[in-house]
């Protein structure tokens, strides 16, 4: 492996470039789907290829290839170079890399079983038993079970001198009910929709979901649904579940804070962020019992790695302090523009891309209540589940958010179920009316594995721990 | 890229390894990709791309497994095909398969390459950014966008004797301008030839979108009259086509146009139909099974028409056959229409702003996603180019608003129907596209606006 680095590498040097990287990646996925008793598919796909990321005349450039030979490395690595001059007639000012230690070393996200070594029969099996119980209720059309597992072996190395080889094992699963009846349809899933939960862990953490013992409950819900009221358009209290909070702080926390996106590089596409650097360490992002932290550290998380794919080590960077906005996902050229180093957020989704600014594990820190308790201390309010829709705006501040079920809740009491709801607010009023968080024992990871970012588009998996919280005034149901 | 007769080869001596299969099917995938991407004015990513994988289909009776691969040498190929064939010995059959379709009738002869486009260099393609970057400067403005050439050749081959394999090339520019004060504007336009898009002209529409933008205001949420450029119609229909378009969603019973072939479902004026073949979009004239795509009407008049299929949700009705709309297999997703286009009018944008009291003008939406898809209710955000009509004038810029709409509905309330329409894009990002005009729809919901902070 080290020759072809070094091949990289050398070339680049001799040809002018003051930086350049270079990293390996093979990546393996196997995706198994069933629905209504049947195998829908069972996918195995691999894809190795490499790319090479250069800065010369104090601009970018980067190239990548599927054919990992000798030749092939040279003509990418000199197309790398001819894009970065290109770069060069259109740039501003050089580029600035904040200082890096080189290093050499070997990391594996840690696992019992790999699920590439359990046969595609025991974990048929798996899914087929959870799915058919899904479908002891007559109302459910569509009854789905899937798992995924991901493995990716990659190499860094650079002109520094940093040589790293890592492997991440991802993998997950969930059910999905579907209710249908007189043109009303109703979904639950479980522990989670889109898939289900996925964490960097081995078939062990698939087989903790416990699918089998979950989808009656989940079915039956969502028959329910189909009878249910709607939910009121009015504002309110809501209590957030863990699963749905985990993508609340994704997406309103988790984005704005990338800094690229708050330097403009991101404004063609997703989008800029309001959380300019004129606000960092003074803005009020929430109430003073909310902290946010992002880590790369967190055992299971999908953003826990040895090093970002710059080289630089994983760490623990606290963004939200006591509600107030301290801390960004950085990069070696966005950290040293504010004169501090990376946070280590350089992550690229194969070898085909370059690292951009992605999320790692963005957790909301647990507060100190009971789940029960929080209930009991609310008059009236709903209780919110599972997410179904999300959509917010490009600075990251309107969001809407839709999901699968809700309850009443009343005196103290969980009530009535209520279907389609939604709550709508504004990033930092909706964290500032956060007045309850559950503790450490109600706190769990939630894998997200479908961020999407950049052009050519790229697809990640990020990590988010949270526990149920409580926001006051809050508009739910603005669908009449 | 390797030409057609050597891919073809490929494929063919690759379906040779799975003698031990009842069917066989390979898709073959390669592309040669190129973007430069620029933003504050300056390119910051630049970026290049050679892939090619083959993913192999294999039947044993109703048993099916799938394995792909970018590793192209016979030793990787073999061990791919051997994948394939152990998953589907492992896997349990499927009631509902029928068959891998077979070699049946011709695709549109249409061109889909440009020599050019394809070989486009990292200089030419900074010299484009570089003009774009120059208009942005002298408005005083901050330039954002990207620019992508290259071309993706895809081939299918089956042991049903199914055997295509053509070459796309596509050029496409995406613009986004900013100025100081809040206001933004976008332009985008793609092509087969990378010659037919002029980078000043769209820079010039973003600039005069920030200048019509200027100094945005606050609108409280509510019902409006707009008037939708295409690319905010463009989006409605990905999204028609995502919820309920295809067989799939039909069979499920989650599309919108469940139980409702034959009725009315939109407005009188609206009709969308797909078709693969038209050189007026960015043709795909076969499907990913291979098959040749045939023009479908999906609405006529606004009754709900047909939906399409692949070969697999077609095997599971009676009397239907794929209509050459398949995703490559295999996806849990189903068929759905990559090329469509909905029916243009007499009107034009000018006469839909000036015959509207007060209303507002929507350039494009951002990050919309489904709500309710039985009803094709969606929600998004409008961005880059949202002003205020009033008295039949464009007033002022809009700080941008959130919308909470059933497609149906606002296709239901289209008052106006421009007579220009124009090619944006659609579900897939490197094949395919949508053709539209402009609309002015009345009683359109808005649900909320973003604040300053
Ligand atoms: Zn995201």
């Amino acid at each position: 492996m080290r020759d072809l680095t070094d091949l990289a590498l050398n070339l680049a040097k001799l040809k002018g470039a003051s930086y350049a990287d270079v990293r390996i990646v093979n990546q393996k996925q196997e995706s198994l789907e069933v629905k209504n008793g049947s195998p829908e598919q069972i996918k195995y796909s691999e894809s190795l290829g490499f790319g090479v990321r250069v800065i010369i005349n104090g601009a970018w450039g980067f190239a990548s290839s599927s054919r990992l030979e000798k030749e092939e490395i040279e003509r990418v690595t000199q197309l790398a170079i001819r894009i970065a001059r290109a770069s060069a007639t259109a740039k501003i000012a050089d580029v600035v890399l904040s200082p890096l230690q080189p290093v050499q070393a070997n990391y594996k996200t840690p696992f019992v079983q790999d699920p590439f070594d359990v046969s595609i029969v025991q974990k048929l099996d798996l899914l087929l038993k959870a799915e058919a119980l899904l479908r002891k209720e007559q109302q459910v059309k569509v009854a789905r079970g899937s798992m995924t597992t991901w493995k990716e072996e990659k190499s860094f190395a650079s002109t520094e001198g940093s040589f790293i080889q890592q492997q991440i094992l991802h993998c997950g699963a969930g059910v999905m009910a579907t209710a249908v009846r007189d043109g009303d349809v109703q979904v639950r899933s479980y522990p989670n929709s889109f898939r289900g939960n996925f964490a960097s862990s081995g078939y062990e953490f698939i087989e903790s979901l416990q699918l089998a013992q979950n989808a009656e409950r989940v079915a039956s819900e969502a028959v329910q649904l189909l009878s249910a009221d709607h939910c009121p358009s009015e504002v309110t209290t809501v209590i957030i579940d863990g699963s749905q909070l985990a993508l609340q702080v994704h997406e309103s926390c988790g984005h704005p804070i990338e800094l690229d996106r708050v330097f403009g590089t991101e404004a063609s596409y997703a989008g800029t962020s309001f959380l300019t650097t004129d606000k960092l360490g003074n803005f009020k992002y929430g109430s003073p019992i909310v902290n946010i932290v992002a880590d790369a550290i967190t055992e299971g998380g999908l953003g826990t790695f040895g090093f970002d794919d710059e080289g630089v080590p994983a760490q623990s960077v606290q963004i939200v302090k006591d509600g107030i906005f301290v801390g960004y996902l950085t990069s070696r050229e966005t950290a040293a523009r504010l004169g501090i180093t990376s946070g280590g957020a350089m992550r690229a989704d194969g070898w085909n891309r370059i690292p951009l600014i992605r999320m790692i594990n963005v957790s909301l820190e647990p507060g100190d209540w009971r789940f029960e308790d929080m209930i009991a201390d609310t008059d009236e309010g709903l209780y919110l589940e599972t997410n179904k829709s999300w959509s917010i705006d490009e600075k990251r501040l309107n969001f809407q958010f839709g999901t699968e079920i809700a309850w009443e809740i009343k005196g103290g009491k969980q009530g009535k179920m209520l279907k389609s709801p939604t709550y709508t607010s504004i990033t930092p009023q909706f964290w500032g009316s956060c007045d309850a968080i559950a503790n450490r024992n109600y706190w769990k990871m939630w894998g997200t594995p479908n961020c999407g970012k950049g052009e050519p588009m790229q697809v990640m998996h990020t990590g988010h721990g949270a526990s149920p919280a409580r926001f006051r005034n809050i508009q739910v149901g603005v669908m009449k | 890229m390797t030409d057609r007769g050597q891919t073809l080869s490929l494929l063919k001596k690759t379906l040779g390894l799975s003698a031990d299969a009842d069917q066989t099917e390979i898709f073959f995938w390669a592309n040669d990709s190129h973007l430069t991407r620029f933003a504050n004015n300056y390119i910051h990513q630049n970026v290049s791309e050679k892939n090619a994988s083959l993913s192999i289909r294999v039947i044993l009776g109703k048993k099916i497994g799938s394995a792909s691969t970018n590793l192209l040498d016979p030793k990787s190929i073999q061990n791919t095909v051997a994948k394939a064939i152990q998953i589907a010995r492992n896997q349990r059959d499927n009631p509902h398969f029928e068959s891998l379709p077979s070699a049946e009738g011709k695709y549109a002869s249409v061109n889909t390459f440009d020599a050019e486009t394809a070989s486009v260099t990292p200089d030419q393609r900074a010299k484009i950014a570089r003009k774009v970057i120059e208009v942005a400067k002298k408005g005083h403005l901050t330039a954002s966008g990207a620019l992508s050439t290259g071309v993706v050749q895809v081939g299918v081959v089956n042991s049903l004797g199914i055997q295509v394999c053509q070459s796309f090339s596509r050029g496409a520019l995406r613009i986004v301008f900013q100025a100081s004060d809040g206001a933004s504007g976008y332009a985008e336009s793609f092509s087969t030839k990378v010659r037919q898009i002029d980078p000043e002209e769209m820079a010039h529409q973003a600039a005069e979108k920030c200048a019509q933008g200027a100094h945005p205001v606050d609108l409280p949420p509510g019902q409006y009259t707009v008037v939708l450029e295409p690319y905010a119609v463009g989006n409605m229909l990905e999204f028609l086509a995502y919820l309920g378009f295809g067989a799939l969603a039909m069979q499920e019973g989650r599309s919108f146009m469940c139980g409702k072939l034959g009725q009315k479902i939109t407005g009188q004026s609206i009709t969308i139909w797909d078709d693969g073949g038209s050189p007026q979009g960015m043709p795909l004239p076969f499907d990913f099974e291979g098959i040749p795509k045939q023009p479908i009407t999906l609405l006529e008049n606004g009754i709900a028409q047909a939906v399409v299929y692949d070969s697999y949700t077609a095997g599971r009705e009676e009397g239907k056959v794929s209509t050459g709309h398949a995703l490559p297999a295999p996806n849990t997703f189903g068929p759905v229409p990559l090329n469509l286009f909905m029916k243009n009018g007499n009107s034009g944008l000018r006469e839909m702003i000036e015959s509207t009291e007060r209303g507002i003008y929507v350039t494009r939406f951002h990050y919309t996603n489904p709500l309710e898809p039985i009803k094709a209710v969606i929600t998004g955000m409008t961005r880059d180019g949202t002003f205020l009509i009033e008295n039949g004038q464009i007033k002022k810029g809009v700080r941008n608003l959130r919308f909470t709409q059933s497609i149906l509905e606002a296709l239901s309330n289209v008052s106006l129907i421009s007579q220009d329409t124009r090619l944006v894009s659609g579900l897939d990002d490197e094949l395919g596209g949508t053709v539209v005009p402009a609309l002015k729809i009345e009683k359109f919901n808005f649900t909320g606006a973003t604040a300053a902070v």
